[in-house]
């Protein structure tokens, strides 16, 4: 492969390496895990941070983004990371469930619902603890994100995260959020990882919050969700950092036979957020749903990319993916379908639709099949619009005035994927999310 | 209650002009029928008297109870108590009918200082008039119009105007697509809405609808102006004449 040649290093990149040539000693892990951040690190050196002659961070720049690269946060205390989660603000407030806590990419436990957990047939570990129990397994990822730049960058650092490992046929009686929480009162990096092992014929509902931040805030964030033989998991994913943060956050899914995953992302948050999914099905008879809802507006730059891959026959996927683009924010959505060449009787579906609020508003739409198998059913459709005059007029006709008409008809174009997501309590948590996103509209 | 004077309207887009100096007036209480042939500017008309802003007065004015609403957006003149039917009532896949019905009312209600209404009076209400026009709570558990019949739209439309009980009516076509048994219902509807307060304009192509909704003055439009006004009698005879007469009259 013919790489482009490196320009200058960024000040950001030279502050990567030196932060990493200081930190290095003291990250957990055993010499196994040290060993794959260092090829990390190698890689890092070698291609610098994504840019958008890389094709996959075509519109996405992360280079040109980061200008600086905040430090990582030092360890708190219970009470003042209580402190920030509580000012975070807590949109599953009416729900009940369990309660995970990382704050600045550390993992609280006693913020954190661990013994209860633990009594349902969840265990419960700090990342950094269990790096150096289990080694590199942890941060192994499927082939298709085996190269990917912000992955790669959170192995270098990571630090700390959860691994939650739920037992065979468990079913969890309530769901569990995961609270992803930045500090607001001054800009930090995290390098987080969250791995959940469900077990065979398990069932659980995770809710993943990121929360906070502020000006400057480099966040990357890998949420690896490995699914075993007919285990169901819905991962509902509600990103509503602050304005001026950076959000790197990558979903991995790895399916074995006859499993059911729901990967469900809200982006709203957060000044330029890169939200990527891996689904990599290693057994038969699997389906994987993939629902996005994002909404940007003002400078916001929001990049929705995933691929899917079908290693093996007789799964299905289907992706939808609702964007909302106001003002002078821009929208992408990268979609790629995988089929192998003996992954027969495949059926993938993706749509990608965007409504475009204002004449500014840009979205860039890129969805891709690569199909290598014969006795398949793949689509894919993209769409990109603005809200129907006439459909306007109507409810404006009946009386309805024209901010209310408006939200009324992007709720509407929203609605197709909030009823996929079939889970009361994340609808209730999600229309809220958008409803005060379009009554937040001067 | 309205009374169009002197109204000339062009297309915004393209500016080419419709109506070319309308004058009409309804007094409270009356039923008006306009009549004309296609492209004579009658569903332009209707469109204008509800705000659409395709549309660009150039001449003129629209006088509702005494005042002009051309400046007002189309949610201020709904709210003033105008009604317009479509002749296509739009299908809003992802807007629930109940919820846009409640928010027509309330919104409404809001704008002229009234309370809104309770869930369980809003509900009342709209049970009470929906049985009358034959509209299912099936189909009220549909988004707005979608999966809706011919029929089933127009029935709908007159549910949507029986509950917002606006003072003016205007019907658009609203015997396009329907059958017998359905133009019935419908008119049953219009009718019992019809009080001396209440002023209703229906625009129509056939003379069928009003043997169910009888007029007090029957209008002929073509070429944007309004060429000849009568009585109920009138639209027998164009049924019977066909309007080639006034086609050319305007000429």
């Amino acid at each position: 492969m013919n790489m482009e040649p490196r320009g200058m290093e960024s000040h950001a990149e030279t502050e990567i390496a030196e932060l990493f040539d200081k930190l290095r000693q003291d990250l957990p892990g055993a010499a196994e895990v040290a060993r794959s951040r260092e090829a990390a690190f190698a890689a890092f050196r070698q291609n610098g941070l994504p840019h958008r002659r890389v094709e996959d961070w075509k519109y996405s720049d992360l280079r040109n983004r980061l200008k600086s690269v905040p430090a990582f946060a030092a360890p708190r205390d219970d009470a003042a990371a209580g402190a920030i989660v509580a000012a975070a603000g807590d949109v599953y407030a009416a729900v009940d469930r369990y309660r995970l806590v990382l704050v600045d990419g550390r993992f609280h436990a006693g913020l954190s619902d661990v013994a209860a957990l633990a009594s349902e047939g969840v265990v419960v570990r700090p990342l950094a603890e269990a790096l150096a129990e289990d080694g590199a397994d942890l941060f192994e990822v499927p082939e298709i994100a085996a190269d990917n730049a912000a992955i790669g960058l959170n192995a270098i650092f990571c630090g700390d995260g959860l691994v939650l490992t739920i037992a065979d046929n468990t079913r969890l009686s309530k769901p569990v959020e995961i609270v992803h929480a930045l500090s607001a009162d001054a800009a930090v990096s995290t390098a987080e990882r969250v791995v959940v092992k469900a077990g065979a014929g398990s069932e659980v509902t995770l809710l993943e919050t990121f929360v906070g931040g502020t000006e400057g805030s480099f966040a990357n964030s890998v949420s690896d969700f490995r699914v075993a033989t007919g285990a169901k998991l819905v991962a509902a994913r509600l990103q509503t950092e602050a304005a001026g943060t950076t959000h790197v956050g990558t979903a991995l899914v790895t399916q074995d036979a006859d499993s059911a995953v729901k990967l469900i992302g809200a982006g709203i948050g957060a000044g330029f957020a890169r939200h990527q999914s891996f689904v990599r099905f290693n057994g038969e008879n699997s389906r994987a749903d993939l629902l996005g809802i994002t909404m940007v507006r003002g400078g916001q730059h929001v990049d929705q990319t995933l691929v899917v891959d079908h290693a093996v026959p007789h799964c299905d996927s289907r992706e939808l993916f609702k964007t909302v683009v106001d003002d002078d924010a821009k929208g992408i959505f990268q979609g790629k379908i995988i089929v192998r060449p003996h992954a027969q009787k495949t059926d993938g579906q993706m749509m990608t639709q965007s409504l475009l609020l204002s004449e500014h508003a840009d979205m860039a739409l890129k969805p891709e099949l690569e199909i290598f198998a014969d006795d398949v059913q793949c689509a894919h459709g993209a769409t990109s619009g603005q809200i129907d005059e006439d459909l306007l007029f109507y409810l404006r006709a009946r009386g309805i005035p024209e901010a209310e008409a408006r939200t009324l008809l992007v709720l509407a174009f929203l609605s197709e994927a909030v009823e996929e997501i079939g889970d009361e309590v994340v609808v209730e948590a999600f229309e809220e999310r958008i409803r005060s996103w379009l009554s937040a509209k001067e | 209650m309205l009374e169009i004077k002197n109204l000339h309207a062009r297309i915004a887009e393209d500016g080419t002009e419709i109506l070319r100096g309308v004058d009409l007036t309804v007094k409270p209480g009356e039923v008006h029928a306009i009549m004309g042939p296609n492209g004579s500017g009658k569903s332009t008309l209707s469109y204008i008297l509800a705000g659409k802003e395709d549309y660009e007065v150039t001449e003129g004015d629209i006088l509702f109870n005494g005042e002009s609403i051309l400046e007002m957006a189309p949610e201020e003149r709904a709210s003033a108590g105008v009604f317009l039917a479509f002749q296509y009532p739009i299908e809003i896949p992802g807007v629930a009918t109940m919820t846009f019905l409640k928010s027509a009312m309330n919104a409404q209600r809001k704008a002229r200082g009234e309370e809104e209404l309770s869930t369980p009076e809003f509900m009342r209400r709209v049970k009470d008039k929906a049985g009358e026009l034959q509209v299912t709570m099936d189909m009220l558990k549909r988004p707005l119009n979608v999966g809706f019949s011919g029929g089933e739209k127009k029935r709908a439309e007159i549910l949507q105007m029986a509950l917002l009980e606006p003072s003016l009516c205007v019907l658009d076509e609203t015997d396009s697509g329907l059958d017998i048994d359905a133009l019935r219902v419908v008119a049953e509807g219009v009718n019992k809405l019809r009080s001396p307060e209440r002023s209703t304009v229906v625009i129509t192509h056939y003379q069928r609808l009003l043997d169910h909704i009888v007029p007090d003055v029957v209008h002929v439009l073509s070429k944007g102006r309004i060429v000849k006004t009568g009585g109920k009698e009138l639209a027998l005879e164009l049924e019977k004449n066909g309007y080639a007469e006034f086609v050319g009259a305007a000429a």
